[in-house]
């Protein structure tokens, strides 16, 4: 039996009065490769941010590492829309990575001579050591979102949560970054969010369907029947199963 | 250009003017950057606006205007600071409407202050060239910190300003360090109140900032390069200002102006080139 890593229980979240996510309940073990699928607007963004505390639930309660979610945070890595940043702030790759060890860094001054190491460290695991002095707005979509990634892994957390990673960028890029992902489940649990079923049924070990209400099973149980219920109708992913 | 080096040598004005124009224009690049890529050019707008009433007030009652807009300053920061962190979606409204009110009292105590009211002009469109000795001292006490305080924060204001979702998960208070940023951005202004006036502050600023962003690759070399041009833009607007017996606030402004444009056209055209060759 493995450790369990989050525990969401009852669940419900409203934004105003309208309610966004309607008794969730979702437990999520060590390891695993969790994707987290439903049409845009189904509350998917809203279920991470509640992982990570930056939203209470009105209802219910969320545990990480069985902690409440903002004391768990320094074990999270967090990769938020790289479309949501603003890409004409002039700032350098390596200085974007070394965000992630702000929490850990002296208050004030500059950061470590450590600090730095662990940021190139984590930009030679994501394969972007070379380009660490380019500034972030000039790279690619691929690139940015390594980045990113880079910026999460340098707190060395147990968990990676990874919102729509692979919206607007090309399939093969897309799939590079699926590869990368799964060598980094090997050492954390992985929590992705895509509104897109396309590769992610060959990486993930375990689905949840969102669509203000959740269903999650084990990936060998998602079936056509499982998406329509979500989607309210039938969606690509079952072609791409009959592909595999 | 001899005429205006014969006037530096030998009058104090001019000597006082350049130089509280060369310290304004260090805090003016460095705060500027922050200004601009942060995008809080409205929210600054507020806070140079309000700070009228604080001048007014400070005239009426007998004390020193420059000491009256720094308390105002200082206080408009940490309140439009509440209300865009509080009542985010009707920020500009609440902003506007202080910006607004802030400059009505401002023009009441002037119009009730006895004696001649030929000071409101030298606040709305500033006086370089009426600075005294002990301004400078003033303007080099408020550079002195501003710039020590960014470089304690440095790493802090980069990351709230860049990714405020992702600082406040490293467990940054995000709030406090915005209205630091925004108290600072005040006492700029007030640094720079003296240089061009109330209603110019803004340009000031933002434009010396807005042209470096086209050169620099890093938020520490763009604060270096909009220093440097505030400094090109006030020496100059002076320099041109006396030869043509024109206001100075305003001929800087506008040189700054131009130097913008012609900085976004030579962008706009290198970037194009560049496409072009890639074809």
């Amino acid at each position: 039996m493995n450790k369990t890593v989050i525990e969401i229980r009852n669940v419900d979240f409203a934004y105003d009065d309208i309610l966004v996510l309607k008794d969730i309940t979702l437990t999520v073990e060590e390891g695993n490769f969790l994707g987290i699928v439903g049409p845009n607007g189904s509350g998917k963004t809203t279920l991470l941010k509640l992982i990570l505390g930056l939203i209470h639930p009105l209802r219910g309660s969320i545990r990480v590492f069985g902690q409440a979610p903002e004391r768990a945070r320094p074990s999270i890595g967090y990769v938020p829309q790289y479309a949501e940043i603003d890409s004409s702030f002039p700032i350098s790759v390596m200085d974007v990575v070394l965000m992630g060890r702000l929490g850990k860094a002296p208050l004030i001054g500059r950061y470590r001579k450590i600090d730095r190491e662990m940021a190139e460290e984590a930009l030679k695991e994501v394969e972007i050591y070379e380009i660490r002095d380019n500034r972030f707005g000039t790279l690619s979509g691929g690139q940015r979102q390594r980045v990113l990634m880079a910026r999460a892994l340098v707190g060395r957390p147990e968990m990676l949560l990874l919102d729509e990673p692979t919206a607007s960028i090309d399939g093969r890029v897309e799939q590079d970054i699926y590869e990368l992902l799964k060598r980094l489940n090997e050492k954390a649990t992985i929590i992705l969010v895509s509104h897109d079923l396309g590769f992610i049924s060959t990486y993930v070990n375990q689905v949840a369907c969102v669509n203000r209400s959740l269903v999650c099973n084990p990936i060998e149980h998602v079936t056509s029947d499982v998406i329509k219920a979500c989607y309210g109708g039938p969606v690509h992913m079952i072609k791409h199963k009959c592909e595999l | 250009m001899f005429e205006f080096i014969n006037v530096l040598q030998n009058q104090t004005f001019m000597q006082n003017a350049v130089i509280v124009g060369l310290l304004a224009s260090v805090a003016c690049g460095v705060m500027g950057t922050y200004v601009v890529t942060r995008r809080i050019v409205f929210i600054s707008g507020g806070i140079s606006h309000t700070v009228l009433g604080g001048m007014g007030a400070a005239y009426y009652y007998g004390f020193n205007p420059t000491h009256g807009a720094f308390v105002v300053a200082i206080i408009a920061a940490l309140l439009i600071g509440f209300v865009s962190l509080r009542y985010h979606q009707h920020e500009d409204t609440l902003i506007g409407a202080l910006w607004a009110v802030g400059m009505a009292v401002g023009i009441l105590f002037i119009y009730k202050t006895p004696g001649y009211n030929v000071d409101l002009m030298s606040y709305l469109f500033g006086n370089i060239l009426m600075v005294k000795r002990e301004s400078i001292l003033f303007v080099a006490c408020l550079d002195l910190v501003v710039i020590s305080l960014v470089i304690v924060f440095y790493k802090r204001f980069l990351a709230v300003c860049f990714d405020e979702e992702y600082s406040r998960l490293q467990g940054v208070s995000v709030e406090s360090t915005y209205l630091l940023l925004l108290c600072l951005v005040a006492v700029t202004v007030v640094m720079l109140i003296q240089v061009v006036g109330i209603i110019l502050v803004i340009a000031l600023l933002t434009l010396p900032a807005a042209t470096a962003r086209y050169f620099a690759p890093s938020l520490g070399k763009m604060m270096i390069l909009a220093s440097l041009f505030g400094a090109v833009f006030t020496t100059s607007g002076l320099v041109i200002s006396y030869k043509q017996d024109i206001p100075s606030g305003a001929t800087i402004i506008v040189v700054a102006g131009l130097a913008y444009i012609i900085a976004t056209v030579i962008k706009g055209l290198t970037s194009r080139f560049r496409s072009y060759n890639k074809k």
